[in-house]
């Protein structure tokens, strides 16, 4: 069975390390703050400028002056910080953020992604991806493999206007774990029941297989 | 020293039309809620404003673009506003889309006096069209102006009459930047206070980039996006 969103986000939280901070997109990303392993301390970047970033609230602790780059209401939690654009950018410039997670539209077999824009339709901005996706030291995209017309995000040179040039990691789908090498997407894991013959014929760009894959 | 204002209207009171404006906040979260209604009020046009989100369709830089009085937005991400996107679409709004962390440090560079920067966000994309591009350690690198404006206008929490400024939480975003890199910088604040009245040790913006200070009125705050949890 395919993973659904909560499956992938559980799927990322296992590349999560002790003392790691973390920005984590909009949508799937987001989730992933949900599963993090037992005995593993994070900190979580919002770009909008706080280190330490915490649950939803509960109503009665609702702050208008305190939200995230999702411009939702959040909280912070002991030992977090609160700082401008400028810094939150420098730190971010500087690798200072271990792991970046976004979502995607197309992923290249490359490494190169594009997220922010599809032409003739409205434009809303790149907001923060191309600043995280130009500098953090490691990036996973979380996406589903296909989209919804069923054709492949995993192409051989994306379609779409780009947001960074080979800079992914790791791609973590509905269907498959892999990692972007010199050769092309190779296939780390496949979804519980999952076969690679499906996994090939959902992925345009090059997938290298190498012996047996094992199941997440 | 006089920074003092009566008002909003007052600390306004010489922006005219075509006039480049940053304004601070992060969606409408920290934005200048007072001068933006003052600025709705004096019907000035064809303003330049650069700011990191376009408000939405009945608030915050909504209330401007519903009057028509911003010929073009600088902005990261404007996707909340469906007068903003009607406007673009019949080409009555230029915008001008830049990188988020672009965006903040160009403003940044402007208050630090250093005309450019080289950053790799958008190297490779389409942004990077007619940009110097240079290598520095193997890695590829788009050089970025500083990004100056005749206004700036923030809000702050507290600030005193010499216009030392102290935010809060997550408000400080682009208004820390801005309020250095406008020719006239103007602060409104929850709170004036005399001066000693906040302690120097925790003072987020020395009072020497601030032009114009007042003390709003009426602070709405309202919430984007309303997230909560359920106590389990």
């Amino acid at each position: 069975m395919p993973l659904d969103k909560f499956g992938i986000a559980k799927r990322i939280s296992r590349e999560l390390r002790d003392g790691m901070y973390v920005n984590l997109g909009i949508g799937i990303p987001t989730l992933v703050a949900n599963y993090i392993p037992e005995g593993i301390s994070i900190m979580i970047q919002s770009e909008n400028g706080m280190l330490g970033m915490g649950p939803y609230p509960l109503e009665s602790e609702l702050d208008p002056d305190l939200i995230n780059a999702g411009k939702e209401t959040v909280t912070l939690l002991p030992g977090g910080a609160y700082f401008d654009s400028a810094e939150s950018f420098g730190m971010i410039r500087a690798g200072k953020v271990d792991l970046t997670v976004l979502g995607a539209m197309e992923v290249s077999e490359k490494g190169d992604i594009a997220n922010w824009k599809i032409p003739g339709k409205m434009v809303k901005g790149m907001g923060g991806a191309m600043d995280l996706v130009a500098s953090a030291r490691n990036i996973i995209v979380a996406m589903q493999h296909t989209n919804p017309k069923g054709e492949s995000k995993l192409l051989k040179e994306c379609s779409l206007p780009l947001t960074g040039v080979r800079c992914v990691k790791k791609i973590i789908t509905d269907l498959a774990v892999m990692d972007i090498t010199e050769e092309g997407f190779l296939l780390l894991e496949r979804a519980p029941g999952v076969t690679v013959e499906e996994i090939k014929s959902k992925t345009a760009g090059r997938l290298v297989v190498k012996g047996e894959i094992p199941e997440m | 020293m006089n920074k003092v204002c009566q008002n909003a209207q007052d600390a306004m009171k010489d922006i005219r039309d075509n006039a480049v404006i940053m304004l601070g906040g992060f969606g409408l979260c920290g934005i200048p809620e007072n001068s933006i209604h003052a600025l709705v009020n004096t019907g000035i046009k064809n303003l330049t404003c650069i700011s990191n989100n376009a408000g939405v369709d009945d608030f915050g830089l909504g209330l401007l673009l519903k009057t028509r009085q911003i010929k073009k937005m600088i902005s990261s991400y404007v996707g909340e506003n469906a007068e903003f996107e009607r406007q673009l679409l019949q080409g009555e709004l230029e915008v001008d889309l830049v990188p988020q962390g672009t965006l903040a440090t160009r403003i940044q560079m402007a208050a630090m006096g250093i005309p450019a920067f080289f950053t790799p966000a958008g190297y490779g994309t389409e942004i990077a069209a007619g940009k110097e591009t240079r290598e520095f350690n193997g890695k590829m690198y788009l050089m970025e102006y500083a990004l100056h404006a005749d206004f700036a206008i923030v809000k702050a929490w507290k600030g005193d009459r010499l216009g030392n400024l102290l935010f809060r939480k997550t408000t400080r975003n682009f208004s820390t930047s801005m309020v250095k890199a406008g020719n006239i910088s103007i602060a409104e604040v929850e709170e004036l206070v005399e001066p000693g009245g906040l302690d120097p040790d925790q003072i987020h913006v020395p009072g020497i980039y601030v032009h114009r200070i007042f003390q709003g009125v009426k602070y709405e705050k309202r919430v984007e996006r309303k997230t909560i949890r359920i106590a389990s």
